[in-house]
Parts: structure tokens; sequence; C-alpha cells
């Protein structure tokens, strides 16, 4: 690895130890630790709610996916966009406003009934699990590649980084974490689509003709199919995209880190712009990565594609720039794990023991004692699984998070905020509903099964969707009004109390 | 200091959610809301699989646009134009509703003044 390899990697974890180091110092409370006392202000939250998204599944992941299947890939940009909709015309502000540290919280602020809080949890903690697995997989592959360590010493330093971020300087260091690493990102995004542009003469024109020519699919490359050609599929994947944002407990919990609902909402602007501008961007990555590193040499160095953004950064920018783009992308996975530690730790530490072990008579430093074994349990648990599901597909992990957070967690959140009929029982049969769903057609699908042994197991796959959530979505939906309507009453006057707080936000 | 003077504004009470949530005020409130959330939503939601739907069913989005672009990109170029506007859409109600939000706890705030 080069100087200026190295220099970048020490400045990243030089930078994002000190800012620990400073949020350590005001770290001493459950709701510092958890939700950096509610003291983010808009645009702070709005880069780090950035940060926490754009994961090295986007970066990485989508750059390769359309250097190598063209519009196709570009169908994640898409969807991870327009999810931001969903989040901001449903979800944020009722969150923000009936919320504490959890989603549970938000839930059980309208059934305060130790089932429903054990449900979001374990949904959260499932969530995270895949999320992280998906992270960790995928930064121990990449390092790998980058610094030329093993595969189990990649997983391990990032694991340890991760931890430390959490442990002592909870969410401000971890949103810290996520602000540096969104600059960083847009930083190296942009000055390589100006460099692949300017190969273009800045011509787009010039660059949509070019790329008929220059990829094996040939002028397919442009128009959508090459990779998708199971419409089912297809639409199933987009419903997970475009709703499993909502639910994701990561992304939720940033918005227990700013004062009130319209901070909230100005934090989701931010974010809204800065991963549309970074959505486009990724047009250039993939079609800069498809022209002048060509889709061979990419695949050479990784078979799903994810070495295509680096690669272009060498291409165009030599080494100087391969190690910018490759450290920024290290500060990525960093940002990311980070974030799911602190929601992990939150479900674990804040939902099981606090409040359903212990029936939240908890002291302050009770709390913080077990927030920070809950970040080390979970750190150590995820690491474990890790090193363990190395050949794993990580866009697959990925996308099953999205599915089980759009089946399990976004109906119960909808019904909560919206239904007056709704009721335990539908919200403890919406979350099963959905969860097991996800998970049995997941287990049952082509992901899983393969006749010819390329996937997990050897056989035919009994549900054909690689995405269940054209099934799972609509089954925690009805699931939860099936399951309101045909049991007791809803309890109207909490209703009440839910609707006024929702959409006043009175305390 | 933000949290004790918020504390001196606002104590910790019951408040009385019912009548509050029974009050003209707030149910004009809950009324608009939902009248621009619901169908904002509806569209931008048909409009967002629309775009899987044609892609994945015909292949009408194929053909060129603008020189060597298809349609499809003009397409999903236009999902990201959707997204940025309606979400400043959304920041200028929400705003509007911000202040009906603040009457309707005004007026709540006055009539618990009234009665201690």
């Amino acid at each position: 690895m080069s100087i200026a390899g190295l220099f970048f990697f020490a400045a990243i974890v030089g930078l994002t130890l000190y800012v620990t180091y400073l949020a350590s110092k005001r770290t001493n409370s459950a709701s510092e630790f958890y939700t950096a006392g509610g003291g983010l202000t808009g645009w702070q939250n709005g880069i780090a709610i950035a940060g926490d998204y754009l994961s090295a599944a986007s970066f990485l992941g989508i750059a390769g996916a359309i250097a190598l299947n063209g519009f196709d890939g570009f169908f994640y940009s898409i969807g991870y966009l327009v999810a931001y909709l969903v989040v901001l015309y449903i979800v944020a502000e009722p969150l923000r406003n009936l919320g504490k540290y959890t989603l549970a919280d938000m839930i059980t602020a309208r059934f305060n009934q130790q089932k429903i809080r054990g449900a979001a949890a374990v949904s959260t903690l499932t969530i995270v699990l895949f999320y992280m697995i998906a992270q960790l997989v995928g930064a121990g592959a990449l390092i790998q590649l980058l610094l030329g360590i093993d595969y189990w010493i990649a997983v391990l330093l990032v694991g340890i980084m991760m931890t430390t971020y959490v442990l002592w300087g909870g969410m401000a260091a971890t949103s810290w974490v996520q602000i540096i690493k969104a600059v960083l990102l847009m930083i190296g995004t942009i000055i390589i689509s100006f460099l692949v542009l300017m190969k273009f003469d800045f011509n787009i024109f010039k660059m949509f003709s070019d790329m008929k020519s220059v990829t094996p699919a040939g002028e397919a490359f442009l128009n959508p199919g090459v990779k998708y050609t199971n419409g089912i599929d297809t639409m199933s994947m987009m419903i997970a995209l475009v709703f499993g944002t909502a639910g994701l407990p990561h992304i939720l919990m940033r918005f227990f880190t700013v004062k009130d609902a319209k901070t909230a909402r100005s934090s989701v602007v931010y974010a809204t712009w800065i991963v549309g501008i970074f959505y486009i961007l990724t047009i250039f990555l993939g079609f800069g990565a498809a022209a002048f590193v060509g889709s061979e040499d990419i695949i050479a160095a990784n078979a799903a594609g994810n070495m295509a953004a680096p690669l272009l950064a060498q291409a165009l920018g030599g080494d100087l720039l391969m190690s910018f783009v490759s450290a920024v992308a290290f500060a990525t996975i960093l940002a990311v794990v980070a974030g799911l530690v602190l929601s992990g730790a939150s479900a674990f530490a804040h939902d099981i023991y606090g409040q359903i072990i212990k029936k939240g008579k908890v002291t302050e430093k009770e709390q913080m004692k077990a927030a920070r074994f809950a970040s080390i349990a979970v750190s150590v648990f995820s690491i474990i699984l890790a090193l363990g599901a190395q050949s794993m597909n990580v866009a697959f992990l990925v996308s099953l998070a999205f599915c089980i957070a759009a089946s399990a967690n976004l109906p119960v959140i909808i019904y909560t905020i919206y239904w007056k009929r709704f009721n335990t029982t539908g919200a403890l049969a919406a979350m099963v509903t959905g969860l097991v769903t996800a998970l049995v057609l997941v287990a049952l699908s082509p992901n899983i099964w393969s006749p010819e042994g390329t996937a997990i197991l050897t056989g035919t796959a009994l549900f054909p969707l690689t995405n269940p959530a054209i099934i799972s979505v609509p089954a925690g939906f009805i699931a939860g009004y099936i399951g309101s309507v045909v049991s007791a009453k809803a309890d109207e006057r909490k209703y009440a109390e839910v609707a006024v707080k929702a959409n006043t936000g009175l305390k | 200091m933000e949290q004790k003077v918020e504390h001196v504004v606002q104590p910790q009470r019951n408040h009385d959610y019912e009548t509050i949530a029974a009050s003209p005020e707030f149910k004009s409130l809950v009324r608009k809301k939902n009248n621009f959330l619901l169908p904002v939503t509806v569209f931008f939601l048909l409009f967002y699989f629309t775009l899987p739907l044609l892609t994945s069913f015909s292949t009408v989005l194929n053909k060129p646009a603008i020189g060597d672009i298809s349609w499809v990109w003009i397409f999903a170029l236009a999902q990201f134009i959707m997204t940025w506007t309606l979400c400043m859409m959304y920041v200028k109600k929400a705003n509007q509703f911000d202040t009906e939000a603040d009457q309707v706890l005004t007026k709540h705030n006055k009539s618990e003044g009234d009665r201690l």
C-alpha cells in the first residue's frame, strides 16, 4: 500500500477517534448515549442520515451494478431515493413526536405491553444483524483487497473501530463519524464524476452514445432487462426498496437525535437532497467504470462488481485518487456499522433489559452499563457471524434487511399512527406475520436453493422469487388488519392521545 | 440550559387528550393534513411503480427520447425531480400545519389555565 493510502487511512482513523474522544466527555447519560441528548441540528442530522444510509452497498454495490448491468443497476438508486418520500410524508414527524430512543418506544406509546415491545425489539435485532453481517462481510472483502490483509483481520479491524466509537462516544460520536463520512463520500463521488464527464468532453449525449458500444451487453446496456428478467421479482424488489427505508431501525433512530418534529423534517430534507445528488452521480460512477475499467477487470477483482468504484478511481486519478476513494469506502463502512451497533444495543439494553426485564425500574447508571454491555454483545456476535459468512452474497443480505423492515415494521408504524381501530392483537399479528413470512420465503427462495449447487443449498427452490416483499409486505398489512378486526375493540382514548401527540408534538 | 427552559414552559402533566382530539380546531388540522398527505402519497407511489411496471412488462421506454438517451432514463430522472419537488412542497405545507398545531395548543393551554 502506498504512502498516500496509509496517510488517508490514518487520517480517517485519527479524525474519527478524535471526535469519539470529544464525544466521550459528555456521553454520561442514557439520553446522551442513545440520542446525543436530542441536540443535533437539522443539517447535522440530515448529513448524518445520509452518512448512515449511503452504505458500502450503495457506494460500491450500485457503482458495480450499473457498471455491469447498465440501467438495471440504477433501479436501486431510484428505489432508495423515492423511499425518502415515504419517510418524510408518513413516518418522520409522528415518530419523533411519539418515540424516545427506539421504534418499540413509539409503538408502545400506544400499546403499553411487554409482548409488543418484545416483538418490536426482536424485529429490530433481526434487521440489524442481517444488515450488519452484510456490511461486515463487504468490509472484510474490500479491506482485504485494498490493504492486502487477511479477511478475518479486516473484519476484526472494522469491528474494533465500530465498538470503540459506540462504547465511548455513543450517538454523538457515531453521528459525527457519519457526518465526516458523508462529506468525504460526496467529495470523492463528485471528483470521480467530474473526471468521467471530462473524458466524455462534458457531453452527456456523447456519454450515452459511447456506452452503447463499450460493454459486452452492447445497446442493451442502456435499457432495462440486462439482469432483471422476471417482472414480478423486479416489482417485489422495488417494493422492498421503497418501503424498507421507513422501517430500518438505524435510520428511524436518527430522528430521536433532534429536538422536535420540525427539526426532524428539515433533516429529512437535507438528507433527500444529499442522497438524491449522490444517486444521480452513481450513473457516472457506473458508466465510467464500464467504459474506463471494463467489465472483465471489474469482475476479475470481485464477481459482484464491488471494486468498480475504486478501480475507476485508479484508472482516472492514479494511486492517489484510488487511495482516497478506498479510504472513503472504509469510512463509509465504519459509519454504517457504528449506527447499526447503536440501534441493536438500544433494542437490547433499553427495550429488552430496561423495559421488559427490569420493568423500567433502572437507574441512570444501570442504563448506561446495560447500553455499553449490549453494544459489546451486539458487536462481538455480529463479528463472529461475519467471520463465518465470508462467502455470503452481500447484496442479498441487504435486500433481505430492507424486506423485513418493510414487512414487519412499516405496517405497524403506519397503523399505530393513523388507524383508530388498531389494537394490540393487530400490532402483534402484523409484526410476527411480516417477520416470519419474509424469513420463511427467503429460506425457500433461489437465494438459498439452487439445483446446480451455486447457492447455499442444493435443491429446487419452493418459492420462485429472490425478493419476497411482494408477498410479505401485504401479509404484514393484512395480518395487522385482520388481527385488529377480529379481536377486542381498540382503546380509543389512547388513540386520541397518540393522534394529538403525533400531530401537535404535545408532551 | 435549553432543557430547563422547556421544562418551565411545558411541565409534565396529564393533558386532556380526548378534549383536544374532539376540538374542531384539531379535527380541522387532521383533516387538512390527510387531505394533503393521502393524495400526494398515492400519487408518488403510482408514479414510482409505473417505472418498473413499464420496464418489466413492456418495451415502450426503450425508444430513444433525446439522442441516444432512451425514455427509461428520462422517466428515471423524473423520479428524482418528483422526489425533490414533493419534498419541498411538503415543507411548505408542513409550515402551515405547524401554525395550526400551535393554535390548537395555545387554545388548549388557555382553557387548562382557566380551569386551574
